[in-house]
C-alpha cells in the first residue's frame, strides 16, 4: 500500500516537473489584436513612361495615362497627381528614391519605358512597394515585365501593365484586356434599333458587329473569346446564331420548325451550347453540340425554365424557373436531372450567371417595385443586393469575379437604356462608356 | 529492502511540500492592509455622535428654497414664446431658393462623362496585338538594405535580460535614417467610390470605424496592481551573480542541487500551481519591466489600425488573418527586415502575402516616425506580434 502511494506520489512529482518546463522559457512578445482596418483606395503615382525613342513620345504618355484610368477605375487605387510630386523618374533603371514618394504617400509607384519603332511597340514596367523599399513581383517571383505588339494596339499593353500591376498588388487577376459585346440601341422605346457592338471593357475600340435591320439579344461570348451566341429575329422568331467576330461570318444553329430558341450560352469547353426552347407554350432548356447540332433535353416540366448558365469546371447549370409558382433559381447537373433551388428570398429571381471563380451566382430581383443586380452564393446564402433602380437586368461578370457589368434602364417613355458596371462588393457603381445606348453586356475573358 | 523506496517517498514528499508551501514564503508584498484601533472615553463617543446629528437639520434648510423659486419662474416662460414666433415668417421665404442649385450639380456629371465618347467606328477587329511577356534585362539595383547587417546600437543595456532570442537581427540603420522625413496627410476616398446607389450591399463594407473600448485578447491580463518600482529591480538580477532575492524562510530542507537556478524554478512552480489552481498570474515574470497599461496598447493598436487599409486586396486577401512578428527600435520604429509572417488563417498563400504585404505597408508607414511607447518599458515592445483580423470587424 505504502509503495504504491509512494509511486503515486512520484509520477504527481514527474507530471509536476513536466508542466514547468514550458513556463521557463524567456520573455514573451507583445501581443495585439489589430482587428480595425481602413478600407479605401491605395494611393500610387504612375510617371510618365520614359521614351526610349524619338517616336515614343507622346505613346509614353499616353500608356501611363490609360495605366492610371485602368486602375483608378476599379475604385481600388487612387493616383496621386504629378503636380505633387517631389522627383520624377528620369532613367528606368536607376534606383528608386522611396523617400521623395513616401513624402507625398505613394504607397505604389509603377514606372515604365517605351520604344517604338516603326510599327512596333515595345513597353516595360516596374512596380515598387514604396514603405517597403522593395520593386513588387509576380507570383513567380518576377520583377520587371515587358511587352511587344503593334502601334494600332497600344492601348491593350497599356491594359496589360495595368492588369499585371493590379494582380501584384491586390493578389487577383485583373480585367482591363477585356472586352464587351453589346447590344447598341438608339431611338425611342417604340422603335429601337438593336444592333450588336463589341468594344474594350473602358469602351474604347467600339465596333458594330450586325446591322440594325432585325432585333438582336443575349449576346454571350465563347470560352476564348473569338465567337458570340445571340439571338436574333431576323427570320421572323427568335433563332440563335453563332458569330465569328473576326471574319463577322455568322451562321444559324439548327432549330425545329415552329419552336423559339433563345437565351443561349456556351460550355466552358466550348463545344456544347444551352439555350431555351420554347414550344406548344411550354419552355424548357436544352443542350446541343454545336459542331452536329445533336440537342438533348435537360429539363422536362411545365413550368418556364430558361436563363441557363454553367459553372466553370462544366459539371452544372444554373437557370431560372417559375416551377414553384414564382421565378426562381436552381441549380441541376449539366446533363440534366433533379434540381436543387437555391434562392428563397423575397420577390422574383432571374438571369442567373456562375461566376467565373465559382463561388457566387450574380442575378437580377425584382422585388416591391424595384430591380437589383445581387449575388449570392451556390447554397443560396450571403446574398447581397448590389444595386437598386427602376430596371436593373442582365449581369455579367469581369474575368476576374470581381465586378459586374450590367443594363439598367430609366424610367419613362423617353427612357433608355445604359451600361453600369459594379464592384461585387455594392462600391464603385458607374456608368460604362458607351456612343449610345447599351443593353445585354457580356464581358469577354481575357485577350490571349 | 524498502531502504530505499522510503528513501525515495520521503524525498519526493519532500519536493511536493515544497511545491506546495514554498510559495508562501515568497517575500511577495502582503496585500493586507493595517488599520489602526484606539480607544475613546464615553465623552469622546458622544462628542462623535452629536457631530453626526446634523444631517437632521438639513430639512429645515431644504424648505425655504421651493417658494422663492417658483415665484420667478413665470416670468422667465413667457419670453422664449414670443421669440420662437419671430423667425417662422423668415424661414418661409428661403427654401425656393436653396433648391435649383442642387439641381444643377447633378446634371453636369453625366455631360462630361458623355462628350469625350464618340471614339472612330472602324473595320473589324484586326487589332490584335501579340504581347509577349519577357523578362526585363535589368536586375533590380538595391536590396542591400535587407541584408545589411551592421549592428545598430542595442537598447540600454539594463533592459537587455530578456531579449536572449534574436541576437542576430540588425536594426535596419537605413530604414532609421529614412523614417526622419514623413509624413503627408493623406486626402479621403474619391468621390465616385459612392455614387448614386445605396443598397444593403453599399452599408455593409462601408463600415469601418468601431469604438475603441476592447481590448486585444491573447495576452494576459497584465497585473496592473503590481508596482511599477518593485518590478524594475526583478528585471536586473538575472545578470547579477546572486540570484536568490527571496531566501530568507526557506522551509524545505531538500537538496537544492542547482541554486543558480532556484529562483526561476520557484517562479515556473507558482506558474503552474497558478494554472492548476485557476489563479491569475499575477507573479509570472515572463516580460520583464513594468507591462504596457491598457490605454498604450490601445494608442500602439489605433495607430497601426489606421494606416490598415485592405481596400485594394482582392476579397479572398481582404478576410485572411495574418500574424506579422516585428522588432523594434528604441525609438518605436519597426526593423523593417525584421517584421514576418508568422502565420495565417482564412485564405490561401496568395491571398496571406497580399495580406501580409497590406499588414507590412501599415506596420511601416505609419511607425516611420516612430510608435508613442513608453521608453522606460522597451523590454515589453521590444519584440511585438501583431495579429491583423479583418473579420472580427465585420
Amino acid at each position: 500500500m505504502l509503495t504504491r502511494l509512494l509511486g503515486l506520489l512520484a509520477l504527481c512529482a514527474m507530471a509536476a516537473t513536466l508542466a514547468l518546463a514550458p513556463n521557463q522559457s524567456h520573455a514573451q512578445p507583445l501581443r495585439i489584436v489589430i482587428d480595425d482596418p481602413t478600407i479605401e483606395p491605395l494611393p500610387f503615382a504612375v510617371p510618365s513612361f520614359q521614351p526610349e525613342s524619338g517616336e515614343a513620345g507622346q505613346m509614353a504618355v499616353d500608356l501611363a495615362r490609360v495605366v492610371s484610368e485602368d486602375l483608378t477605375g476599379t475604385g481600388l487605387f487612387r493616383e496621386i497627381p504629378a503636380s505633387a510630386y517631389i522627383s520624377t523618374v528620369s532613367d528606368f533603371n536607376a534606383p528608386v528614391e522611396y523617400a521623395d514618394w513616401k513624402a507625398i504617400n505613394a504607397q505604389a509607384l509603377i514606372t515604365g519605358a517605351v520604344n517604338v519603332s516603326g510599327n512596333s511597340v515595345n513597353v516595360k514596367f516596374r512596380v515598387y512597394d514604396v514603405f517597403s523599399g522593395e520593386e513588387l513581383l509576380d507570383g513567380n517571383g518576377q520583377g520587371g515585365l515587358q511587352f511587344s505588339g503593334t502601334v494600332d494596339g497600344w492601348r491593350r499593353m497599356a491594359h496589360k501593365v495595368a492588369d499585371a500591376v493590379y494582380s501584384r498588388i491586390t493578389g487577383e487577376g485583373g480585367y482591363f484586356d477585356s472586352r464587351v459585346v453589346y447590344v447598341s440601341e438608339t431611338g425611342p422605346k417604340d422603335d429601337r434599333q438593336k444592333r450588336l457592338a463589341i468594344m474594350d471593357y473602358d469602351g474604347a475600340n467600339l465596333k458594330y458587329l450586325t446591322e440594325s435591320g432585325s432585333i438582336v439579344l443575349a449576346p454571350r461570348f465563347s470560352p476564348d473569346g473569338n465567337r458570340v451566341l445571340y439571338t436574333s429575329y431576323e427570320s421572323g422568331f427568335p433563332r440563335i446564331y453563332v458569330l465569328d467576330i473576326g471574319s463577322v461570318q455568322r451562321r444559324a444553329l439548327e432549330s425545329a420548325e415552329g419552336s423559339m430558341a433563345f437565351a443561349p450560352r456556351f460550355s466552358p469547353s466550348g463545344q456544347t451550347v444551352v439555350y431555351s426552347l420554347s414550344q406548344g407554350g411550354n419552355t424548357d432548356i436544352f443542350s446541343m453540340d454545336i459542331n452536329s447540332g445533336q440537342s438533348v433535353r435537360l429539363t422536362n416540366t411545365p413550368a418556364i425554365e430558361t436563363a441557363p448558365s454553367f459553372s466553370p469546371d462544366g459539371s452544372k447549370i444554373v437557370f431560372e424557373s417559375d416551377r414553384s409558382g414564382s421565378p426562381q433559381l436552381y441549380v441541376m447537373p449539366a446533363t440534366g436531372g433533379e434540381a436543387t433551388r437555391i434562392s428563397f428570398g423575397e420577390g422574383r429571381y432571374g438571369t442567373p450567371v456562375w461566376s467565373p471563380r465559382g463561388d457566387l451566382v450574380a442575378f437580377t430581383k425584382q422585388n416591391k417595385g424595384r430591380f437589383h443586380i445581387g449575388v449570392m452564393r451556390l447554397d443560396g446564402s450571403e446574398e447581397r443586393l448590389l444595386t437598386a433602380s427602376f430596371l436593373d437586368e442582365g449581369p455579367t461578370w469581369a474575368p476576374n469575379g470581381r465586378v459586374i457589368m450590367f443594363a439598367r434602364e430609366t424610367q419613362g417613355a423617353g427612357g433608355s437604356s445604359s451600361l453600369y458596371s459594379v464592384d461585387i462588393s455594392g462600391r464603385n457603381l458607374k456608368p460604362v462608356r458607351t456612343p449610345e445606348g447599351g443593353s445585354d453586356p457580356s464581358w469577354s475573358p481575357l485577350q490571349k | 529492502m524498502h531502504t530505499g523506496h522510503y528513501i525515495s517517498g520521503a524525498g519526493h514528499l519532500g519536493l511536493i511540500g515544497w511545491l506546495l508551501f514554498g510559495g508562501m514564503f515568497t517575500p511577495e508584498p502582503d496585500p493586507v492592509e493595517m488599520t489602526e484601533v484606539s480607544v475613546i472615553s464615553g465623552a469622546e463617543y458622544d462628542a462623535l455622535v452629536a457631530a453626526q446629528q446634523p444631517p437632521s437639520s438639513s430639512t429645515e434648510v431644504a424648505q425655504p428654497a421651493p417658494p422663492e423659486v417658483s415665484e420667478q419662474t413665470p416670468e422667465v416662460t413667457a419670453e422664449p414664446d414670443t421669440q420662437i414666433e419671430q423667425p417662422e415668417p423668415v424661414q418661409t421665404e428661403t427654401p425656393p431658393e436653396d433648391l435649383p442649385p442642387e439641381v444643377t450639380e447633378l446634371e453636369l456629371p453625366p455631360q462630361t462623362q458623355v462628350d469625350d465618347t464618340p471614339p472612330e467606328m472602324n473595320e473589324p477587329v484586326g487589332d490584335t496585338a501579340v504581347l509577349v511577356p519577357e523578362i526585363a534585362p535589368e536586375a533590380r539595383p538595391r536590396e542591400a538594405p535587407r541584408v545589411a547587417p551592421e549592428p545598430v546600437e542595442q537598447p540600454d543595456p539594463e533592459l537587455r535580460p530578456d531579449l536572449d532570442e534574436q541576437p542576430a537581427v540588425a536594426p535596419d540603420a537605413e530604414a532609421e535614417a529614412e523614417t526622419v522625413v514623413e509624413e503627408p496627410q493623406e486626402a479621403q476616398t474619391p468621390e465616385d467610390s459612392t455614387t448614386e446607389i445605396v443598397t444593403e450591399a453599399d452599408k455593409a463594407p462601408a463600415a469601418s470605424a468601431r469604438p475603441p473600448g476592447r481590448r486585444p485578447t491573447p495576452p494576459p491580463p497584465a497585473p496592473v496592481e503590481v508596482a511599477e518600482a518593485p518590478e524594475e529591480p526583478a528585471e536586473t538580477p538575472a545578470p547579477e551573480p546572486t540570484p536568490e532575492p527571496t531566501p530568507e524562510p526557506d522551509p524545505t530542507p531538500e537538496p537544492a542541487e542547482e541554486p543558480a537556478t532556484s529562483s526561476s524554478t520557484e517562479d515556473a512552480i507558482a506558474d503552474a500551481l497558478s494554472e492548476v489552481l485557476g489563479q491569475p498570474e499575477a507573479t509570472a515574470p515572463a516580460p520583464s519591466g513594468p507591462p504596457l497599461s491598457s490605454g498604450e496598447r490601445e494608442s500602439l493598436r489605433v495607430a497601426v489600425s489606421a494606416c490598415w487599409n485592405i481596400g485594394a486586396l482582392s476579397t479572398e486577401a481582404s478576410r485572411t488573418t495574418v500574424v506579422v512578428g516585428m522588432q523594434m527600435n528604441t525609438d518605436g520604429t519597426p526593423v523593417a527586415s525584421s517584421i514576418r509572417l508568422l502565420s495565417s488563417s482564412g485564405g490561401s498563400d496568395t491571398a496571406a502575402r497580399q495580406a501580409f504585404e497590406a499588414a507590412k505597408r501599415a506596420v511601416i508607414r505609419c511607425g516611420s516616425s516612430g510608435y508613442k511607447l513608453p521608453q522606460e518599458k522597451y523590454s515589453q515592445w521590444q519584440d511585438i506580434e501583431m495579429t491583423f483580423d479583418p473579420m472580427r470587424s465585420r
